[in-house]
């Protein structure tokens, strides 16, 4: 996917005065969070299981190399393929091969974050593949040539009506030319053009929620049926996945899916997890008769081990966004990459380097909100302190960020002098807020002050008040 | 080199390591995956099997799926009937192979036309099998083979699904180990579908709509334990 986060500050203004972007991201804070809270509730096991999974998450990945050969051996056995990939190309290169091969003119797809990371769908376009994206959010955000602006719910931007006029726009070739309103008429439209997609596709394209290293089966969570539809009626079924997606066992997978679920929408279960392993067999009757695997690693490898590993923990459940004030505000294409909210804040200056995405970890208020709700507890806030740190230590962050910082530093390394300097401070603003207590303008802090007023300090420091109230004995 | 050398190198090299793990360290995480180790598991079904069986009925009406009950397979056919006349479908029945279901009298019902196979556009009602229930979140597990083709769940809008209660499992680790003796260690089918209620879709503004490409309805009949099940 193009890289835009270096546009994080002027993407989130405009996103800030869209009309249609505030009226689609108000309902997510009505919407997923407050499902997840009634799903957490009635299981008393959910914080255990939190814990259970952070754990096994860093047995995974501090054996990564074990279980992602156990789970190539068992792919192998079941008379399915792997293909390693350590770069977005090379992955792409795979898909290619294997849809050559099938001479496939059309593939379905599923939803997957990691086929967007690697800009799959206009890549086969250019080679004469018609990709064609089967998950409704997907689909819609494919028909308007845009980009997921939510890891579970691509199109959460798109206004209802929106969503009509492009159906209008889009679906007259197939014999529909009526303006729907209603949101199950657009759904059925939707469905029964894509019905017929399924069957003609030559090649279904899944990814993966997880891979189970003892019976080499690929696992995907919907919803709706579309990945299931995708995966099974074509000959040929690719999933692609990256590498820190692996588990042991079923049992662990089973851990794992009682928080996923729970965490991105409140549901107890998706409504269709499926565990795929291997080509149909000799005597089945339908199933595709070729498997493959798209292991892809693009920088994961690098994390191993390193400051920022706990963010191979994560299960892509969007939680942490869903709960995100900034997110909540902004949107999700203001992040300008795959990733939004919280997670892409603290992941996309790994995926797409620091220097391009260095306004991501800044985009918080630390609330600590993501790190709460977490079903994997990455700490998020940490990790986007990490990256600033970085920023600020490589002179990524621009001189006056940088003097700004070590001005403050300066100071703070010297108590009495920075007692002095806001003892001054406190009584200065405090004489220009006048007997309003606000000030309406402040050199520098115009970025403050030019959307509401400063509120003027009452005269006094804290360390000030604490000295003289200890001293009344209060 | 190769990727797989590539990646499989940096990971070890992430890790303090040179080569793969060998010896004890290896023969544990073998372990490991062989001791299929469980988790935590829900405290919710620890209760008896007939309290599975009506959790799982429950769970699986709280996520929109309807269920019946049914004293033996031969109240099957009238079940189904009923169905079909509710909502108003054509009596045509696309129905698995799985032998377990020549128990069902269809001959009874002239009205209905079965046909056996896997699931085609256009079929519009189909009656399959379940692997196992999951009482736990009121679950289906469907294991494809020869007599139990996949598509048969996700292709007919109206999905019919005739279960015997001692098939109804408290966990999905319990679920697991049944596939296991069925299949065998290692043995997995090419798919196995947990199927939690009938399709659905929030992409529009967050609007729940029923049907989004799988089933628009999930119809579950949980037959009472014949005599060679008990």
């Amino acid at each position: 996917m193009q890289v835009e986060s270096r546009r994080f500050k002027k993407q989130a203004h405009e996103a800030l005065h869209d009309e249609n972007i505030q009226k689609a991201f108000s309902k997510v804070k009505t919407g997923f969070p407050v499902n997840r809270a009634k799903a957490v509730s009635e299981l008393p096991e959910f914080d255990d299981l939190r814990d259970a999974a952070r754990d096994l998450k860093n047995h995974i990945l501090a054996h990564l190399d074990f279980y992602l050969e156990t789970f190539e051996e068992q792919v192998t056995l079941q008379g399915g393929q792997v293909h390693w990939c350590s770069s977005y190309a090379e992955a792409r290169d795979a898909v290619l091969k294997i849809c050559e091969a099938a001479n496939a003119r059309t593939v379905t797809k599923g939803k997957s974050m990691i086929t967007e990371e690697m800009s799959l769908n206009s890549f086969l376009e250019e080679k004469g593949i018609e990709p064609i994206e089967t998950d409704l959010g997907e689909y819609i955000i494919q028909l308007a040539h845009e980009t997921p602006s939510h890891i579970i719910a691509p199109a959460l931007h798109k206004t209802k009506d929106q969503v009509t006029e492009l159906f209008h726009e889009k679906h007259g070739k197939y014999g529909f030319h009526e303006r729907l309103t209603d949101p199950q008429a657009l759904v059925n439209e939707a469905r029964s053009i894509l019905r017929q997609k399924y069957v003609d596709a030559d090649v279904g394209i899944t990814g993966a929620n997880f891979l189970i290293a003892e019976t080499g089966s690929t696992v995907i969570v919907t919803n709706e049926g579309n990945g299931d539809l995708t995966q099974s009626l074509p000959k040929t079924h690719i999933a692609v996945s990256s590498i820190e997606k692996v588990v042991p066992t079923l049992e662990d997978a089973s851990t794992l899916l009682r928080l996923l679920a729970r965490s991105a929408t409140g549901q107890e279960m998706s409504v269709y997890t499926t565990f795929s392993t291997g080509p149909r067999r000799a005597d089945d009757i339908d199933g595709p008769a070729a498997f493959h695997v798209v292991l892809v690693d693009a920088g994961r490898s690098e994390l191993v081990g390193s400051d920022k590993q706990d963010l191979l923990r994560c299960l892509k459940c969007g939680a942490c966004m869903n709960h995100c004030p900034v997110y909540q505000a902004v949107g999700g294409h203001s992040y300008g990459w795959v990733y939004p909210g919280p997670i892409g804040a603290a992941l996309n200056p790994q995926m797409v380097g620091l220097e391009e995405a260095r306004h991501l970890p800044n985009a918080s208020s630390f609330c600590g909100r993501c790190e709460e709700v977490c079903p994997v507890r990455i700490p998020l806030p940490k990790i986007m302190r990490l990256w600033r740190e970085e920023a600020f230590e490589k002179q990524i962050a621009p001189k006056p960020e940088r003097w700004g910082i070590g001005l403050w530093a300066f100071f703070t390394k010297r108590p009495a002098l920075y007692r002095l300097a806001t003892g001054l401070a406190a009584r200065l603003l405090h004489a220009m807020g006048g007997r309003r207590g606000r000030i309406s303008k402040l050199p520098l802090l115009s970025g403050w002050t030019s959307v509401r007023d400063f509120p003027a300090p009452l005269g006094k420091t804290f360390m000030q008040q604490w000295k003289e109230q200890k001293g009344a004995g209060k | 080199m190769t990727a797989r050398d590539k990646i499989l190198g940096r990971i070890r090299q992430r890790l303090g390591r040179e080569g793969p793990l060998e010896g004890a360290e290896a023969a544990a995480l073998r372990a490991r995956i062989d001791g299929h180790q469980r988790g935590i598991v829900p405290n919710r079904t620890n209760i008896p099997h007939a309290a599975q069986v009506d959790l799982f009925q429950e769970k699986a009406e709280a996520l929109a799926a309807t269920v019946s009950r049914a004293k033996s397979l031969n109240d099957v056919p009238e079940i189904v009937s009923d169905y079909l006349t509710r909502h108003n479908l054509p009596g045509k029945i696309k129905m698995s192979p799985a032998p377990f279901l020549d128990g069902i009298p269809f001959g009874a019902m002239p009205m209905i036309e079965i046909t056996r196979g896997a699931a085609e556009a256009s079929d519009e009602v189909s009656l399959t099998p379940a692997f196992t229930g999951i009482a736990e979140t009121g679950t289906l597990c469907m294991a494809s083979g020869a007599n139990t083709p996949s598509t048969l769940n996700f292709l007919p809008e109206n999905h019919i699904v005739v279960i015997r209660a001692s098939q109804i499992a408290g966990t999905l680790e319990e679920s697991w180990d049944r596939l296991r003796q069925a299949f065998g260690e290692g043995n997995m089918p090419r798919t196995v579908n947990f199927i939690s209620g009938p399709s659905r879709t929030a992409d529009i503004e967050q609007t729940l709509i029923m049907g989004a490409h799988g089933p628009r309805r999930l119809h579950i009949v949980i037959v009472d334990d014949g005599p060679e099940d008990t």
